[in-house]
């Protein structure tokens, strides 16, 4: 699995070529450069890392800058491995958004936006119970019963209850390429993908 | 300009409409595609709102359809919009006139600009 480290610049909408509107991310994909070959016999596994996004030097661990110059590349903000990459990359080697043509189909990678605790009907989209009046007053958003009585007397494991919500990896599966601009470094893909604008998001084919 | 704005213009074809806003009375002729053969249609009735900024702002047409009102959307930018003819400048004090949805017959009339 071939792929990229990105940036996430925002949504717009496009006409595609049957005058439809489609609304689509623009990402800012690479160039990345290749900062370590993993390979089975070294580390167990294969597996290229890449870099992405430059930053300086002074802001730079000493330890990352040793593993930077290994690479002979300047230091870069987000760092990310790719297992199964499908040609064969070497140390140094940078990595364009030509890899991504037009109408093929990618996996999206990012951290959602963080909401917070959240209760169960914007976490797990419930519906809430009943209705606000006949004597109800209180319990509009309340998730309800939590299962039987004596049996099985205890709450199964798993059951969807309030807490953290949003802020975790998550992956968006099958959007379109709906164009790359290899000039600028972008490819704009259709749907939405995880995440505030300006974070980064790994980009797999 | 922002970045993602300035993409937003690059990606798609700006279209130049003439200068309408909500009040006025304004024809728009859209293509219709119906299996292979392509038509145009004219739809006609008031500008309530102009909504949105940049490449994907549109706007709102209402007419009075066999007694029924009906409101339409269309993109500014959109490509099946062969051209849009305004025929009357109405003068109302507001840029959105959902007002206009809550009156009928002779009160929801728009008094026309004398320039």
């Amino acid at each position: 699995m071939s792929g990229l480290i990105g940036k996430k610049i925002g949504m717009t909408s496009i006409f595609s070529a049957a005058g439809k509107n489609v609304p689509c991310t623009i990402i800012e994909a690479g160039p990345c450069v290749v900062t370590q070959v993993k390979t089975i016999e070294s580390d167990g596994y294969n597996a290229v890392q890449l870099a992405f996004d430059e930053k300086k030097e002074k802001h730079t661990s000493a330890a990352m800058q040793g593993h930077f110059k290994k690479a002979s590349t300047a230091p870069k903000r987000k760092v990310a491995e790719f297992r199964f990459f499908e040609t064969e990359r070497n140390l140094g080697e940078t990595i364009t958004v030509d890899l991504f043509n037009e109408g093929e189909y990618v996996d999206v990678i990012g951290n959602s936006k963080g909401k917070g605790f959240q209760g169960v009907v914007k976490r797990h989209n419930f519906s809430g119970v009943g209705m606000g009046t006949h004597g109800q007053h209180n319990r509009m958003r309340a998730p309800g019963s939590l299962g039987a009585s004596s049996y099985p007397s205890r709450v199964f494991k798993g059951m969807r209850m309030a807490g953290q919500t949003g802020g975790g990896r998550v992956k968006v599966q099958n959007l379109i390429v709906l164009k790359v601009l290899p000039e600028q470094n972008l490819i704009v893909v259709q749907g939405a993908i995880p995440g505030p604008k300006g974070s980064y998001v790994m980009i797999e084919k | 300009m922002d970045f993602l704005s300035t993409i937003a213009h690059q990606l798609t074809e700006k279209r130049e409409l003439p200068a309408f806003k909500a009040g006025d009375t304004v024809t728009v002729h859209y293509k219709i595609r119906e299996g292979e053969k392509e038509r145009i249609q004219q739809y006609q009735g008031v500008v309530i709102q102009r909504r949105g900024a940049g490449v994907t702002s549109t706007f709102t047409v209402r007419k009075i359809s066999n007694g029924l009102g009906v409101e339409r959307i269309f993109p500014d930018n959109s490509p099946f919009i062969e051209k849009i003819d305004v025929n009357k400048r109405g003068v109302v004090r507001r840029a959105r006139i959902f007002y206009i949805r809550e009156l009928k017959g002779k009160k929801a009339r728009i008094k026309e600009k004398v320039y």
